[in-house]
């Protein structure tokens, strides 16, 4: 089997298609995702990182180009379905996406729509809602959840249909700093214990310095591609492309620039840290 | 405090009741509302009268809640008390004036309606108060599903039924919200006649309108994306089993239903 879960091959899309010259939204991406990765996709807003998301799993078909899903292309509606068992999606506004009342009733509607056996939905359901920590609030009313709760069922949700990879479109944007954290550290699990690939929209730098690999999308085109470290190290370019850098990162800056002897591609608050730390030990200070 | 609303009228609770089968209860209110319209005597309507108390006390539904789900059909109990002395023929007269007379016959029938519309009430409260309006979904769509031979899509009607009671609570959110917001601008949603403050409420409802409308879209698509199809090919979590206090529940109605048989033949009617 390929080793790439989804891939892009030269793919544009415009909405309005019927408008000639209506201005593509995502202009000849070529990209592939790999099996098992945590990929995050940064940009501002409009340039294209949700359409791009949407594209994955055939809600939207590109114009030129091709989108495929293990190997299935998503222009083919015969595949609908199984791309759609293949890759899940979670959005950003939790309240437009959970359908049934209880939380577990929930869960258990992607299973329920793949017509698996009644006692394998509960196994799945009960699995998906403790690996997101809600097991606890699986009799609970939506509407009585936080943010981040009420995101995390939608996240459960999509992982009882056990799904090999996840598309989360801004799953944070909604959210309160609590309820974000929340949700980072789920979806960060899900990828190191039980191997789903996840590709993460979000505009929050800090979010982005935790995956594998960071695209940073500007005008419907990737413009950088690498480890976080290698793509925050491009500082114009990513403030170029009306982003910011990460704030641990702007701090170590500034600290390097008044003459402070702190090492390069600092991107998280621990690194600064220990970096200052240091830092300081060698000057005597502590 | 917007937060706490519940839907329906559902009252938590643990009792036998509860814990009944929704489709069975569903059924068994179907028949007591039928038993209800075969009474044609106070023998038999005392049996009815005792099968409600009976219903209601195994409930355990305070009776300030049974008062309560009948306030709202004290009008129509009056006017039915009214309509049913003035216009029933036949029997003694007690007492007349201008072209009225009431007859001892007339009373009768008044109190025989009246007490009748009461337990029909009570009866189908205790339906609502002791089920939870998602399991009532559910036994809807499983007795319906027969009508899948006529080509009637039982599971679209309950997945509508469903998708509504889960956005009722968030569409209040919302009108909360989008008064806060107006109030805020400087509208006045409290002064003024009727007709001014139905005015008031159009720059409420156009923007709950469009935001209804923008989330059953966002929803529609969250719903793809889990691969709803609709409802071929679809199983459920959740199996309901008829249990033997679901049998002892059928069999307590159809004991009222010979009772009242029973009875009806037993006494002469009155009505």
């Amino acid at each position: 089997m390929n080793e790439n879960i989804i891939e892009f091959n030269n793919v544009s899309f415009a909405y309005d298609s019927e408008i000639v010259n209506a201005p593509a939204v995502v202009k000849n991406v070529t990209l592939s995702i790999k099996r098992g990765s945590f990929v995050a996709v940064l940009g501002h807003n409009g340039s294209g990182k949700s359409t791009l998301a949407k594209l994955c799993n055939a809600i939207l078909v590109p114009q030129t180009g091709k989108v495929t899903v293990n190997g299935m292309d998503t222009a083919d509606n015969g595949l609908t379905f199984d791309i759609r068992r293949t890759v899940g999606m979670v959005f950003q506004n939790p309240d437009n996406q959970i359908v049934a009342t209880v939380v577990e009733d929930d869960v258990a509607f992607g299973p329920e729509n793949l017509g698996v056996e009644p006692k394998e939905i509960r196994r799945r359901v009960d699995e998906a809602l403790k690996s997101v920590g809600m097991y606890d609030y699986r009799l609970f009313e939506p509407h009585k959840l936080s943010g981040g709760q009420k995101q995390r069922v939608a996240i459960a949700g999509i992982t009882a249909m056990q799904t090999e990879c996840i598309v989360l479109d801004e799953p944070t944007a909604m959210l309160d700093p609590r309820g974000r954290l929340e949700v980072m550290e789920t979806v960060k699990r899900l990828n190191r214990e039980l191997g789903i690939t996840v590709v993460f929209i979000t505009h929050f730098m800090n979010e982005a310095t935790q995956a594998d690999r960071v695209l940073v999308m500007d005008d419907g085109g990737i413009i950088l591609d690498g480890t976080p470290k290698e793509v925050f190290s491009h500082k114009e370019i990513i403030i170029d492309a009306g982003l910011d850098l990460p704030a641990a990162a702007e701090f170590s800056d500034m600290l390097i620039s008044d003459g402070f002897n702190l090492p390069d591609g600092i991107l998280t608050a621990e690194e600064c840290i220990e970096a200052i730390y240091a830092e300081a030990k060698k000057r005597g200070v502590c | 405090m917007i937060r706490d609303i519940t839907i329906g009228q559902y009252l938590p609770g643990n009792s036998v009741l509860h814990r009944l089968d929704a489709r069975m209860k569903a059924v068994l209110t179907f028949f007591f509302i039928i038993v209800i319209f075969l009474c044609k005597n106070f023998w038999s309507l005392g049996l009815m009268i005792a099968f409600t108390l009976l219903f209601t006390a195994i409930s355990k539904v305070p009776l300030r809640m049974m008062l309560k789900s009948l306030k709202p059909i004290f009008v129509i109990l009056i006017f039915t008390a009214v309509l049913n002395i003035f216009y029933t023929d036949g029997g003694r007269e007690l007492f007349g004036f201008w072209k009225l007379s009431v007859t001892d016959k007339g009373l009768y029938t008044a109190g025989f309606m009246v007490i009748r519309i009461i337990c029909l009430i009570t009866g189908s409260s205790l339906l609502t108060y002791t089920t939870t309006p998602t399991l009532l979904t559910d036994a809807i769509e499983r007795l319906l599903s027969p009508l899948k031979v006529f080509k009637i899509q039982v599971n679209t009607l309950a997945m509508m039924m469903t998708l509504a009671l889960r956005f009722i609570p968030t569409l209040i959110e919302e009108t909360d919200r989008i008064m806060n917001a107006q109030k805020a601008r400087g509208a006045d949603l409290e002064s003024g006649g009727f007709i001014k403050r139905a005015k008031a409420l159009i720059p409420i409802l156009i923007p709950l309108f469009v935001s209804a409308f923008r989330r059953a879209y966002e929803l529609a698509f969250a719903m793809e994306c889990r691969c709803y199809r609709g409802g071929e090919g679809r199983t459920r979590m959740k199996q309901m089993k008829l249990k033997a206090r679901d049998l002892g529940a059928a069999f307590l109605v159809a004991a009222l239903f010979c009772g009242v048989f029973f009875l009806n033949y037993r006494f002469k009617a009155l009505i």
